[in-house]
């Protein structure tokens, strides 16, 4: 046994409203810089829908996760190390921009600079990667709350899957349509196939946190990682010509912050814990035989933080004992290894991903009440689970590689919670038998009721800090020049916008934003550029080119 | 003359090489990357590149074999000289050609597809000209030497050689000055072409990432490179392991 410890997460899908709230505040905090403009390190997408990029699960087609060989082996989907140097001159499964969608800005020096006429002027919508106007055809949310309609869902590679298996299970008629919110961000894996799929060695899971990185000076763009990736989370930045990807926030979790994402989201839905998990037998969990029994393969690698064996271990590794603390308070842990309510996205891919998913219930208690019965009974509830809108199957197909029984049993608990809860709530005595007929006991609903329908900020987000004694390290020690605004920063290297020294983490601030907002955002590296990008003004002062020059300084330019 | 072109110039050519190429390492990491354009385009590039990348890497070969194995080698092995000239003139017209089709392909698909051409520095078009102009060139030496087109010259009596020596640091200045001119052309744009490899996007072929073919899958890095590596201070030492 060598225990490491992982940060992971768990999302509480039935208080996912889609607000994207998430997605925008990660995008201003990380990518909000050309070359990534079509980058969403967290994306939200609706279920059902072709996921971004497009059908992204569908490894058929883009050949991401492992496969199991005959010899009960693991095997790069997309190949191994010689086909992978083989076809390293033109990956033949990398997507096309146009899978995720060309990024574009809008013209609005026309709206400014037109000519007076009887026609309102209009701003006309402009490639980010050719500088050539466009149609705008699809984006990072085309298909948000079924937008497109069944044409767009049928192509739901879950919903093609499902059907296959029971022919009208699964409708996309109007009056019995289903959808629900997944919001995604990197797995952080336990056996990340991304890595593996790096030639030149650049991405590493680290061993403190289990954070899985690109280490933006060793990547040479081989862009194998894009491919390697089954949840496509891994990223081509195409100005600089490097991989990028969900960091889980690393600056922030170090010093005790939850993500970005966690922290800002409005439905409070986001869990990170620590998880110890036992590395040596990370390999053959990840092999076992039938892909259905990789959920409890990857549950049996989480050790019990409180086991005196695990902690004896975990201290031999030099875990130290705040972070073993903080396993045992962990929320991720209690929601997919004591409650077991927790499913993990996909595990068929075989990469043991560890953003964990509690699936959703939410719209049985209304459908229920609608029909006339008490939505919150028992009986009722559990009747109508294998009818909910949501398909167990499509569920399923989506946590546990299309074994049902893990889904029901765990929205069997969430609705006997529901009941059990309510009874405490009215003040009647609850039912012990009801807690018991789901396989669990009063007190852990009332535990896990806290925890899904409380929990504060300290309770969601368990996040040790980084060791005190590398604190020196975690300060960014750079160039003295490289203050914020000093000569040493932002100046372009030698090669064009890319190269040179990145700028360290610490100074993505004023000066940046300035910057990229007084700039043509265009892929045109050479062109200096003046004009203000609106989408990116922070409405605060008057970046340089905002307004026209005054008519006296036209004057004295003309004289 | 013939001094300064083929006694000075490799020399001050192998110190930018090399220097170019340390500076950038330390320097640059960064900006190290093959700055691929296969995500806005990938149907051309699929023909293009790897007719490229493979036929310059025969191309390569075919160059070690001639220039740094010596003749009375091969002869020795009993190798005849027309018969090493057949094999070599065959490979290397079927290489070269791959290649400059391939190139040819690239750079039509970097000319014609809108994102490629706007991602394209003026850094990358002032290499395409020399790279395309060596590998031009180079072709119609191995036609010449190949007496295809005009009259046979064995290279391997002027021009290796002089490679050779130029690294016992004894250039053989009279042997490289006695070859035709087209050698003389391919040996000077060659030398302009490693001149600027450090300085262009040509640097990827430096970190060809072979090591891969030998380390573990998964690579798992420490944030430090251990725990505490200086001395806690006191009460700040570790509890546990």
């Amino acid at each position: 046994m060598r225990p490491m410890a992982q940060l992971a997460m768990v999302m509480n899908l039935d208080k996912c409203i889609g607000c994207h709230t998430c997605s925008v505040t990660c995008k201003q905090a990380w990518t909000n810089r050309s070359g990534v403009e079509y980058v969403w390190f967290n994306n939200v997408e609706t279920r059902p829908g072709q996921g971004y990029p497009r059908r992204y699960q569908d490894q058929d087609a883009w050949q991401g996760g492992w496969v199991r060989t005959r010899r009960g082996r693991l095997k790069l989907k997309a190949g191994g190390r010689f086909r992978k140097l083989f076809t390293i001159f033109a990956n033949p499964v990398l997507p096309n921009i146009r899978d995720y969608y060309e990024p574009w800005t809008y013209d609005y020096e026309n709206l400014t600079t037109a000519p007076l006429g009887d026609d309102f002027p209009v701003a006309q919508p402009k490639s980010l990667i050719s500088g050539q106007p466009m149609h705008v055809e699809w984006s990072a949310n085309w298909d948000d709350n079924l937008g497109g309609g069944a044409e767009v869902s049928n192509r739901d590679p879950i919903v093609e899957r499902v059907r296959r298996q029971a022919e009208d299970k699964v409708r996309l008629e109007f009056e019995r349509t289903f959808m629900f919110y997944l919001p995604r961000i990197c797995e952080h894996c336990l056996n990340p196939s991304c890595v593996a799929s790096c030639p030149s060695g650049a991405m590493y899971k680290r061993v403190d946190d289990g954070i899985v990185l690109v280490d933006q000076d060793r990547c040479r763009g081989w862009r194998m990682c894009v491919t390697g990736c089954p949840y496509k989370k891994v990223y081509f930045n195409h100005r600089t010509g490097k991989a990028e990807k969900c960091t889980f926030c690393y600056p922030r979790v170090e010093v005790g912050l939850p993500t970005v994402c966690s922290e800002t989201c409005v439905g409070r839905l986001r869990y990170i814990g620590l998880v110890l998990y036992d590395v040596d037998r990370v390999g053959s969990a990840a092999a076992v035989a039938d892909e259905r029994d990789l959920y409890q393969a990857q549950l049996d690698l989480f050790l019990d933080p409180t086991d005196p064996d695990v902690i004896a271990a975990a201290r031999r590794e030099g875990i130290p004992d705040d972070w073993l603390e903080a396993a045992r308070r962990s929320p991720v842990y209690a929601l997919a290894k004591v409650h077991r309510v927790a499913l993990p996205l996909h595990p068929e891919f075989r990469t043991m991903p560890m953003v964990w998913y509690v699936p959703p219930l939410s719209p049985v208690v209304d459908a229920l009440t609608d029909t006339g019965h008490d939505g919150e009974d028992l009986e009722n509830l559990f009747g109508a689970i294998d009818t909910l809108r949501i398909p167990v199957e499509y569920l399923a197909e989506l946590f546990t590689a299309g074994d049902p029984a893990p889904v029901r049993r765990v929205l069997q608990t969430l609705a006997t919670m529901r009941s059990y809860m309510r009874a405490v709530n009215l003040g009647d005595q609850p039912d012990e038998s009801l807690a018991a007929a789901a396989g669990t006991t009063g007190a852990e609903l009332t535990t896990l009721y806290r925890l899904l329908g409380v929990a504060k900020y300290n309770e969601r987000y368990v996040i040790p800090t980084a060791y005190e004694a590398q604190g020196r390290q975690l300060e960014e020690i750079g160039c003295s020049l490289d203050y914020e605004g000093g000569p040493g920063m932002y100046g372009a290297g030698p090669f064009g916008e890319a190269s040179g020294r990145p700028a360290p983490v610490s100074v993505e601030t004023f000066h940046a934003l300035k910057q990229r907002q007084t700039s043509e955002g265009l892929a045109d590296p050479e062109r200096p550029g003046a004009r203000v990008n609106l989408l990116n003004w922070d409405g605060k002062g008057t970046p340089a080119g905002l307004f026209p020059p005054r008519r006296t300084e036209q004057a004295e330019d003309r004289s | 003359m013939d001094v300064l072109l083929w006694g000075v110039l490799p020399y001050v050519t192998i110190a930018i090489l090399v220097g170019g190429t340390v500076w950038r390492y330390r320097y640059d990491q960064f900006g190290w990357t093959t700055r691929s354009s296969q995500l806005y385009e990938s149907r051309l590039l699929r023909i293009g590149s790897p007719l490229f990348h493979f036929g310059i890497l025969v191309v390569v070969v075919g160059h070690v074999i001639g220039l740094v194995i010596p003749q009375g080698w091969t002869s020795t092995v009993g190798l005849s000289e027309t018969a090493y000239h057949v094999q070599a003139v065959t490979l290397g017209t079927i290489a070269g050609i791959a290649t400059m089709v391939g190139v040819a392909i690239l750079i039509y698909r970097r000319r014609t597809t809108g994102p490629v051409f706007m991602a394209t520095t003026r850094n990358d078009k002032g290499m395409y000209v020399v790279l395309v102009a060596a590998i031009v060139v180079g072709l119609a030496t191995t036609l010449l030497g190949a007496g295809v087109v005009g009259e046979e010259h064995n290279y391997r009596e002027t021009v290796s050689p002089w490679f050779r020596s130029i690294f016992v640091f004894q250039p053989d200045i009279e042997a490289m000055s006695e070859a035709p001119f087209t050698f003389q052309l391919h040996t000077l744009i060659g030398m302009l072409l490693f001149a600027i490899w450090p300085f262009t996007r040509l640097v990827h072929a430096f970190t060809a990432p072979l090591p891969y073919l030998f380390r573990p899958y998964v690579v798992y890095r420490s944030r430090t490179p251990g725990p505490a590596t200086r001395a806690p201070r006191r009460g700040w030492e570790r509890v546990g392991s």
